[in-house]
């Protein structure tokens, strides 16, 4: 290949970097003889909501904690943000992170705090001399964001599901990521505080030009938040397309998410 | 009727074969192989700790708030505990040296075991009840619901936030509770003596004090801190290590207890080999 080709490529390679968030190909994981990811190959937009259904064990837990990094890949090329996760020294991959947003399934507050406190302690950590009245108003802005301003003082366990899932969200939004990813938002929750979950996944997406993946068995909230739909099965990606493309499926297993 | 017996004798050669013939040979093994699996793995924990202990940036201030918990609200289940044992150890002494004639050697006989063994040991196993289960079930119950990922999401490393200041806290903390511990226990001595006749407080302590000597204090404290550190780094790695399940945190805090208990026994055995090797 010629400088002026390879110059070229690298130009058409930084053009599709500006508009991919994620770029995952042939990721594989195993935990000993269990073969959860096979060979998952997906790109994310940037500014893209994408849904990933699938059955219970078939490893969209697994994907996105490989993304954030809370678990290790054994193959595979995973692009964030246009950065290769391979080609990154530990600190690097820690500020690349630092990008990316996690709403755990449980929400995974911490319990021994406040609500305030756990609202101030990715801020605290992250921005270290952050002056006083500069995190009181930040933590103000995240609470309105979810409407629970008034459980500022309230430990955790003092809250609803629902008030749970949204402090979460709360908390992961406060450092602004440019990437979310959701594990199973909804799960648990019933269906009119669901859907107010599923409308802020939609305002986040707005409001800060977010790339997220969601994650849920909730068709309502896959119809509701998706511009894309993935389906896995067998550690892989079994089928793609909008709402209606997978509704209309020739395939009787796909189809029967929509039912 | 020809066709039950058959099944049943079927029956007793499937069971036949669920138990292997090199049975107790699998057992062993299996038993074997999950302790070294066990030890190899905490001796990686406390490695990390060492590791991570001197790398910036220091968790200071969650240093200071695990001491707080650790070593203040730990005074007066370790005073009361002290108290008794000293009372007790007086009142228990004090025939087997009358009968020898020596009553008025009992001031420096209950200091003695007091600061030598009892203020130690039974603080220790005090410490490793009360402390090491609350690391264990405490780091357990975040491990269970994510709380430790959505700590390492966050840009914070949770081994250091975690682990390392419970594990200082707990060898800072465990020396100044015994040295306390100490103390409560000569009081309650001194109650011990004055159940029966009397003995001014000052002619008590100066009784005691003189039949201390340094080497009996020095190789008390350091061994200590190696209780403190034990306890602190198998609560740390129980709770951390847990099964992802409720049950695990119950099971983390039991095990940390066990294992730490046993621990605290082992490093005083050798803790006195090791000092009777030099006063020899
Ligand atoms: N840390 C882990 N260690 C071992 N196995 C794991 C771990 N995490 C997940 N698995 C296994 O991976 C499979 C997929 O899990 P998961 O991604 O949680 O499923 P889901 O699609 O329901 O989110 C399961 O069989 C699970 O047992
Ligand atoms: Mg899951």
């Amino acid at each position: 290949m010629t400088t002026q080709a390879t110059s070229m490529k690298n130009e058409h390679d930084n053009k599709q970097n500006v508009r991919v968030a994620v770029d995952m190909e042939h990721l594989k994981k195993s935990f000993g003889n269990n073969h959860v990811l096979r060979d998952i190959n997906l790109v994310i937009h940037k500014g893209e909501n994408v849904v990933i259904l699938g059955q219970s064990g078939t490893g969209k837990s697994v994907l996105i904690k490989c993304i954030v990094g809370l678990i290790d890949l054994d193959e595979g090329t995973l692009v964030i943000l246009g950065q290769n996760t391979s080609e990154l020294k530990d600190k690097e991959l820690v500020e690349l992170r630092k990008k990316i947003g996690f709403l755990f399934q449980s929400a995974a507050l911490y319990d021994s705090m406040t609500v305030r406190e756990n609202l101030e302690f990715p801020l605290r950590r992250q921005l270290h001399l952050i002056p006083k009245e500069e995190l009181n108003s930040l933590v103000k802005e995240a609470l309105e964001n979810v409407g629970l301003s008034e459980t500022i003082e309230l430990k955790p366990s003092e809250l609803s599901g629902g008030m749970r899932k949204r402090l979460g969200l709360a908390r992961t939004l406060i450092l602004k990521p440019e990437i979310m990813l959701y594990d199973e938002p909804t799960t648990g929750l019933d269906p009119i505080t669901s859907k107010e979950i599923s409308n802020l996944i939609l305002e986040v997406q707005k409001k800060y030009n977010t790339s997220s993946i969601v994650i849920t068995h909730d068709i309502e909230c896959a119809k509701l938040t998706g511009n894309r739909i993935i389906v896995m099965k067998n550690g892989m990606c079994a089928a793609e397309g909008s709402y209606t493309d997978l509704k209309n499926s020739d395939d009787a297993w796909i189809r029967s998410f929509f039912e | 009727m020809e066709n039950t017996i058959l099944q049943q004798s079927q029956d007793q050669h499937q069971e036949a074969e669920i138990i292997p013939e090199n049975f107790s040979e699998t057992i062993s093994d299996s038993v074997f192989k999950r302790f070294f699996l066990e030890v190899s793995s905490l001796i990686f924990f406390t490695l990390r700790f060492f590791k991570e202990v001197f790398k910036p940036p220091y968790e200071f201030n969650e240093l200071m708030k695990q001491s707080y918990l650790i070593g203040y609200k730990s005074l007066p289940l370790t005073g009361i505990t002290a108290f008794i044992v000293g009372l007790v150890l007086t009142i228990e002494s004090r025939p087997t040296l009358a009968n020898f004639g020596a009553e008025s050697w009992l001031p420096a006989m209950v200091a003695i075991s007091i600061v030598r063994e009892m203020g130690p040991a039974i603080t220790a196993l005090i410490f490793a009840g009360k402390v090491g289960s609350g690391i264990g079930a405490e780091l357990a119950s975040m491990n269970v619901t994510e709380q430790i990922d959505a700590m390492q999401v966050s840009g914070t490393n949770p081994f250091k936030y975690l682990v390392v200041t419970r594990v200082l806290s707990a060898t800072l903390m465990l020396p100044l509770l015994v040295i306390f511990a100490d103390v409560i226990g000569l009081f309650g001595s001194l109650v011990g003596v004055n159940l029966r006749g009397s003995v001014s407080t000052h002619l008590f302590f100066s009784q005691v004090f003189q039949s201390l000597v340094f080497k009996d204090l020095f190789p008390a404290v350091i061994k200590t801190f190696f209780f403190g550190f034990a306890i602190g780094v198998i609560g740390c790695y129980k709770g951390y290590n847990s099964n992802k399940g409720t049950e695990g945190v119950g099971k983390a805090a039991n095990s940390a207890v066990v294992f730490a208990s046993l621990m605290v026994f082992l490093i005083d055995m050798i803790a006195v080999q090791i000092t009777s090797l030099f006063q020899n």
